[in-house]
């Protein structure tokens, strides 16, 4: 027997306007409304709307049919904003039962990294956000892209979570696959669902792929390759950014009558199922410990950080940001710290990454801005206007006490 | 293959980007084995040696021969830069110069079409390729001559070099060398676009080629950072080129009058002379920039690398420009660079800063903080650098290769 565990990525930066030297100290409006309303409503047409509906009938239609998600707390402001229906859709879904929501940093930030005060007090207000929309209290952990080493595992651990999880990492499983339940090195009660990134990218990345050798993929194949990890495994993670559906693969490709189809073909083994990822934890045993040092993540070949802190104007931008961390929380200015806040998601450096051999097409094609250096000027010129907020704050504050 | 090609005296007896576009692409064909007939107008004294030096190998020389026509056009002329170059030519004889050269620059381009029709039959080709306007007429008659298929290869619109006002003599002449072309290769898509709304040639005959540049070149791999003028923490900007319509040089001033409310210490540099120069200096003095302002007059050879090397930033604000291989030149000195939208060159590069011409705040934000930000400078000096380094001669001598050979099947 197999199951399959489903977990969906749903994220949305708040994109900056193209804000420029001149805007500093006259204008404190950084973020592009009109840009971010437009692709929220693209995406939800093309996406969020056509694979909620399909989630749902499939959920109706098989009563063995699991999911979960990880949504940011960005992403559900913006469909607060620019989308509602997509919210509601949600919630509908969730209301099955069989739909379970994880946790993240509220920002979808790298806070982690920098700032482990920050990063608690991020999760805690996606915590709050998702029992606020959707009544429910996320046991599993999951980092902003599957950002992880053992040192995450145990900090998660001491959260209180259950769950966290990583990708596959070839030179860490060697011979091991990531179709068990693990542990990770250091901690005592906390699980290790590990992405089989193999099967995950056959769908999320190659699906349109002609001139790849498996093209088309079609549910039959899929199920093969999936059942053929019978008595090898006992859980797929099939990880993904739930984008996946409609925007990155468009609807021409097949994609939803892939979807569509999947669940009842994996059912057809009586053997076969679904789990969510707090399921699945506590369904299998840890079969072994993973021991993984250094921070990876599932982005690019490489599965490390590079593609948000691999170049000079990326590390330089988010040391610049939290070095204003302390100031902008003892202002204490209820906008100022959401405004800092909104700049510490992680697709801002993703935008100034500067591999363009390569992964460097993936990157172009997200990037609302000209060039990577465009989106480091803009950056660079807000957290300037933050720094005459704060002055002006501090100088409010010493004419109040004279 | 053999190429009857029409073209411009290479570096250094003429250091305009068309002459130095001709020549790369020459040695690009010769190392690809294709035999060049250079056909020129002017040939200089010791003209062919020179040659023989900059292609480099000699190897390489056996596949070009060059030949030359006596005249005294040069490209970018204008008709008025015509009359002043026939009156400075002393009276030779009794023949006298209004029997050797047209008596205005028109003239002159047919009386250069016409010893072309001499050329194609002497000399043995399969392909006609010719550069800009003022050899469109020789390969008309080239073609007439042998019969052979007719490339016209187009760097630059008479709308590109005149802002938008064209003199009509030469469009109609630049028409008619495209119409009458089998194939047109562009330097661009941003050219391309240009020749179809001017033109309204037809689109698929119109092929885009972006220009390389040498690898090899020696002078890259110098540095005179430490020659510049300013010795006390001064950042240079640098525009280079022709002070014309063209280039923009009127939105790069009002640029450095807001770049210098934030950078008390920049220096802006032109490169540089042309018709607009007096209008510049004016407005230097109107916006109390004086004093940051200085101008270099025209830069050749050495001393343009040496400028870059030396420049913290070099802006290209031009309002029109067809490719901008100046570029290039300035990734592959170290040199960060801010290109504006409106170039061919802007099509091929990532690793730089692009800036919509007009748009003169965009313009000194990017100038402001590339100035300020070590970091940023240094980035866009280390990728632009690398990103440089992915061009050669060969891509672009292929794919015309491609081309001929396309060509000669119609």
């Amino acid at each position: 027997m197999v199951d399959i565990c489903f977990y969906f990525q749903v994220h949305q930066p708040f994109r900056m306007r193209k804000y420029s030297i001149f805007d500093i100290g006259h204008n404190r409006d950084y973020f592009d409304e009109e840009k971010n309303g437009e692709i929220m409503r693209k995406v939800a047409h093309k996406c969020y709307l056509p694979t909620n509906k399909l989630m749902l009938k499939l959920l109706n239609k098989h009563k063995e049919f699991k999911i979960s998600y990880s949504i940011s707390g960005v992403a559900i402001e913006q469909f607060e904003k620019y989308a509602p229906q997509v919210l509601e859709s949600f919630k509908d879904l969730v209301a099955t039962g069989r739909v379970e929501i994880l946790s993240e940093t509220y920002h979808h930030s790298l806070a982690y990294l920098y700032s482990k005060d920050e990063f608690v007090e991020q999760v805690k207000k996606h915590k709050k956000k998702i029992k606020e929309v959707f009544g429910v209290v996320p046991t599993v952990f999951r980092n902003t892209e599957l950002v992880y080493n053992n040192e995450i595992a145990k900090f998660a651990e001491d959260m209180g979570y259950e769950a966290i999880l990583s990708e596959g990492l070839d030179h860490v499983l060697g011979w091991r696959s990531p179709n068990f339940v693990y542990r990770p090195h250091t901690t005592n009660k906390i699980k290790l669902l590990m992405k089989n990134y193999k099967l995950s990218d056959d769908i999320a990345f190659r699906f349109s792929n002609q001139g790849w050798a498996e093209w088309p993929l079609t549910v039959d194949k899929f199920s093969k390759w999936v059942n053929s990890v019978n008595g090898s495994g006992e859980i797929i993670n099939l990880f993904m950014d739930y984008e996946t559906f409609g925007e990155h693969q468009w609807e021409d490709t097949g994609i939803f009558n892939f979807l569509d189809h999947l669940p009842g073909e994996h059912l057809k083994n009586p053997d076969n199922g679904f789990v969510t990822p707090s399921e699945a934890v506590k369904k299998f045993p840890a079969r072994d410990v993973i021991d993984i040092h250094n921070l990876s993540s599932w982005a690019d070949i490489e599965r490390d950080l590079s593609a948000w802190l691999g170049n000079k104007i990326q590390q330089t931008a988010i040391k610049e940001l939290y070095m204003l961390e302390g100031q902008i929380k003892a202002a204490n200015d209820a906008k100022l710290l959401e405004d800092w806040r909104k700049l510490n998601t992680s697709d801002h450096f993703y935008y100034m990454c500067t591999k363009w051999f390569a992964d460097g097409d993936v990157h172009k094609y997200f990037n609302p801005y000209d060039s990577p250096y465009d989106s480091y000027i803009i950056f660079n010129n807000i957290l300037n206007d933050f720094i005459i907020r704060l002055k002006e704050k501090e100088l409010k504050i010493k004419i109040k006490e004279n | 293959m053999k190429v009857l090609m029409f073209g411009w005296e290479f570096p250094p007896f003429k250091s305009g980007g068309l002459g130095t576009a001709c020549m790369d692409l020459t040695k690009g064909l010769a190392r690809n084995g294709v035999d060049v007939t250079f056909v020129m107008p002017n040939m200089p004294e010791g003209a062919e040696a020179e040659y023989v030096k900059l292609i480099g190998a000699n190897n390489l020389a056996k596949h070009i021969k060059i030949k030359g026509i006596k005249t005294i056009l040069t490209p970018y002329q204008t008709s008025e830069d015509y009359d002043s170059a026939l009156l400075r030519i002393p009276l030779q004889g009794t023949s006298g110069k209004q029997n050797l050269y047209g008596k205005d620059m028109y003239e002159e381009v047919g009386r250069y079409s016409q010893a072309a029709k001499l050329i194609a039959e002497q000399e043995d080709h399969d392909v006609i390729h010719v550069h800009d306007w003022m050899t469109y007429h020789a390969g008309i008659n080239a073609k007439e001559v042998s019969g052979k298929p007719l490339v016209a290869h187009i760097h630059a619109t008479e709308f590109d070099r005149t802002g938008g006002n064209p003199n009509s003599h030469i469009s109609h002449l630049e028409y008619e060398g495209l119409n009458a072309a089998d194939i047109v290769i562009a330097n661009s898509h941003y050219t391309k676009q240009n020749v179809i709304n001017a033109y309204n040639i037809n689109p698929k005959k119109i092929e885009v080629v972006h220009w390389g540049i040498d690898p090899d070149l020696e002078h890259f791999n110098t540095c005179h950072r430490h020659l510049s003028p300013f010795k006390n923490g001064e950042k240079v900007v640098l525009f280079l080129g022709r002070i014309t319509i063209q280039k923009g040089p009127d939105y790069f001033i009002e640029a450095a009058r807001l770049v210098k409310d934030y950078v008390p210490e920049a220096k802006f540099i032109f490169a540089g002379s042309g018709d607009m120069m007096p209008r510049i200096i004016e407005r230097a003095a109107d916006l109390g920039l004086s004093n940051d302002v200085i101008f270099t007059g025209f830069l050749k050879g050495e001393e343009v690398h040496k400028a870059f090397q030396f420049a913290d930033l070099y802006v290209m604000p031009s309002v029109s420009e067809p490719f901008g291989l100046v570029a290039l030149e300035a990734l592959k000195n170290n040199t960060p660079i801010l290109i504006s939208k409106q170039s061919g060159v802007s099509e091929v590069l990532s690793q730089v800063l692009k800036t919509d011409f007009w748009d003169v705040n965009a313009m000194a934000d990017k100038i402001i903080n590339t100035l300020r930000c070590d970091t940023l400078h240094g980035e866009l000096r280390s990728n632009g650098f690398a990103e440089a380094q992915t061009f050669n001669l060969d891509t672009p001598a292929q794919k015309t290769m491609l081309l001929y050979n396309k060509a000669m099947m119609m």
